[in-house]
């Protein structure tokens, strides 16, 4: 224990603190100071959110409004539960939408990037330099720049108004392959060239060894894809007509800019506990993949 | 695409075709699914867009080429645009980028001085915000900045009595560019952020000691000349998914004032630009033309970072 003590205050930089300490040190307190009440504040409409979804109408429309709740209750949520949307689909279609397009995305996605990525690393091809360099300058891309001729293009491709518009326009994700490929990178060809000797064909090495070492950028990507999957609520708004296509997301959209309208205090209580519904399992994916996510982004992750 | 890959163990009379697929094949099976998506949804795009751009087009008729007229007109009749909405996608791409960017070094830096349990639950709770989407986070921001005197910051203010009536945060043009500067800032801890904490936290020590031996004397020309160096793929990430986010933010005022065009055009941005010329009005040729811009810009400064912190190998 003593020596390592040692080991750790030699290589701790100039003030005996630095860069990833393994313990508490008095010099970490003014970092604590200046972090605490900035993260405090970041975490002000996350409590929010939370608090707000369990608040009864009294407590909604307090004067003076009360930023926790005091008296917490689920109507909220029943009410939005039991509240058939304009057209007549309940508000579980859309989340069950929501699960599926998310679910299915995440899968194809993963799928469509680490094979593209296996072939632009471990493969030797004519285009390949070119196609890493187009994707590299497309991590650039701008989606709402291009909405009018992507649009036009869905149209043509009669995609308008199927479940399939959910799920084609997401798979290529040019900051997944870019990652991806950056830490297949760091496997050693050495290990690619073994199985090849051993006669393993493409798809088994790619299958048994690639995947399993790739893990952490897996994991990367599929928050990445959930995030951008689960919270899109512009595919339903603007390529999907039928309501029972629709997802979630969309709805809290309507939710929210209508509910100053009809039913104000319903709506106030409903969009509140559709937030939280929305929110919750972002916050949950990342929490059980952070780990495998900093592991992407650190050692091989991009260089 | 898997069938491809039987090509190789049957090679009895390898034509070139069958040599092409033994060598190359297999790599094109792979790449092929991404490629295509990739290619229907974005190059296709990006071709179609510009192409649109010199065309005029109202979604009914089939374009009509019209050489630059839409650039042209951009450039000198489009009122709004030169008035409005070019002043403020500047105004807040100059604010949020390099400011979301720096703070999002400095709290990685931050972080990076800590044990690792406090450091991740820290992380957390500063990336959370870029989990949800301003269309979730809206309802937050509404309740916050509400017009009337049940909004949290008028009913705070009035109760303190620095203001005599409660003010319309969301749709008064003075307040609305403040509010989505603000609210992007909070949400601008994203991936970028994720990657810059691990790449400072990768730097080996010893740099670090051997900077201390060459006369490095305090954190700040420790950052300078050690830290930055040493993590200039991660600051280059960051730094190109800042400059994207900040672009794609633009959404942001329409959503907060529920109205676009945002009142007096107080928080119009190319990206709202765009969907009120392309989905409002229907001139899509326009539209198209402004598009082209938004990506010349979005490149350009994303040139400008690849020189600032590109490697030279």
């Amino acid at each position: 224990m003593k020596r390592k003590r040692r080991t750790s205050s030699r290589y701790s930089g100039i003030y005996n603190s630095g860069i990833n300490p393994k313990g508490f040190h008095t010099s970490q307190i003014k970092f604590y100071v200046i972090l605490t009440p900035l993260v405090l504040f970041m975490l002000l409409p996350i409590v929010f959110v939370f608090s707000h979804a369990f608040k009864p109408p009294d407590e909604l429309f307090a004067y003076p409004p009360r930023f926790l709740v005091t008296n917490p209750t689920t109507k909220n949520f029943s009410d939005l539960f039991a509240r058939m949307s304009v057209a007549g689909v309940p508000v579980s279609r859309y989340l069950f939408n929501s699960i599926l397009i998310t679910l299915i995305t995440i899968a194809a996605s993963i799928a469509v990037s680490t094979t593209a990525a296996y072939a632009l690393s471990k493969k030797k091809f004519k285009l390949k330099k070119i196609l890493f360099a187009i994707n590299t300058v497309a991590l650039m891309f701008v989606p709402i720049a291009v909405t009018i001729p992507r649009f036009l293009i869905i149209e043509r491709l009669n995609l308008i108004d199927t479940f399939w518009v959910h799920i084609l326009p997401a798979l290529a994700i040019p900051v997944g392959l870019f990652l991806i490929k950056q830490f297949i990178d760091g496997i050693p060809d050495e290990v690619v060239e073994a199985a090849q000797i051993d006669g393993a064909s493409d798809v088994a090495i790619y299958w048994r060894i690639i995947l399993p070492m790739i893990k952490p950028a897996i994991a990367t990507i599929a928050i990445l894809t959930f995030q951008a999957t689960w919270n899109n609520a512009e595919i339903s708004t603007l390529y999907v007509n039928s309501e029972s296509l629709k997802t979630f997301a969309f709805y809290l959209n309507t939710l929210t800019t209508t509910a100053a309208g009809a039913n104000a205090v319903a709506g106030q209580g409903m969009a509140a506990a559709a937030t939280l519904i929305m929110f919750v399992p972002n916050l949950i994916i990342f929490l059980i993949l952070q780990n495998q996510v900093m592991s992407t982004m650190s050692h091989s992750g991009l260089k | 695409m898997d069938g491809a890959i039987i090509h190789d163990e049957v090679e009895e009379r390898p034509s070139k075709i069958r040599r092409w697929a033994s060598r190359e094949g297999n790599a094109y099976a792979f790449v092929l699914p991404y490629a295509l998506m990739f290619t229907i949804f974005i190059v296709v795009p990006v071709l179609v867009a510009f192409g649109l751009s010199f065309t005029f087009f109202d979604t009914i008729q089939p374009p009509t080429f019209n050489g630059l007229r839409n650039y042209i007109t951009l450039l000198t009749q489009d009122d709004v645009f030169m008035r409005y909405v070019l002043p403020n996608t500047i105004r807040f791409a100059v604010i949020v980028g390099p400011g979301g960017y720096v703070m999002a070094f400095m709290l990685a830096w931050m972080l990076a001085q800590l044990p690792q349990a406090p450091r991740t639950i820290l992380a957390l709770i500063l990336y959370s915000p870029s989990m949800t989407t301003a269309v979730a986070m809206a309802v937050v921001w509404k309740t916050l900045f509400s017009g009337d005197q049940n909004g949290y910051l008028n009913s705070y203010l009035l109760q303190s009595g620095l203001i005599q009536e409660p003010v319309q945060w969301l749709q008064s043009p003075q307040y609305l560019m403040t509010i989505m500067i603000f609210v992007t800032l909070w949400s601008s801890m994203g991936v970028g952020f994720l990657a810059m904490l691990a790449g400072i936290l990768e730097i080996s020590p010893e740099l670090y000691e051997a900077g201390s031996l060459d006369g490095i004397s305090n954190r700040f020309q420790e950052i300078i000349h050690i830290t930055i160096p040493s993590m200039k793929p991660q600051m280059l990430f960051g730094a190109v998914m800042a400059i994207v986010g900040t672009f794609q933010a633009g959404a942001i005022g329409v959503t907060l004032s529920g109205v676009n065009p945002t009142p007096q055009y107080a928080g119009q941005l190319i990206v709202n630009h765009i969907e009120d010329f392309g989905f409002l009005r229907y001139e899509m040729g326009y539209a198209a033309a402004v598009s082209v811009v938004l990506l010349l810009m979005v490149l350009f400064f994303s040139r400008f970072a690849n020189r600032l912190f590109g490697s030279n190998d």
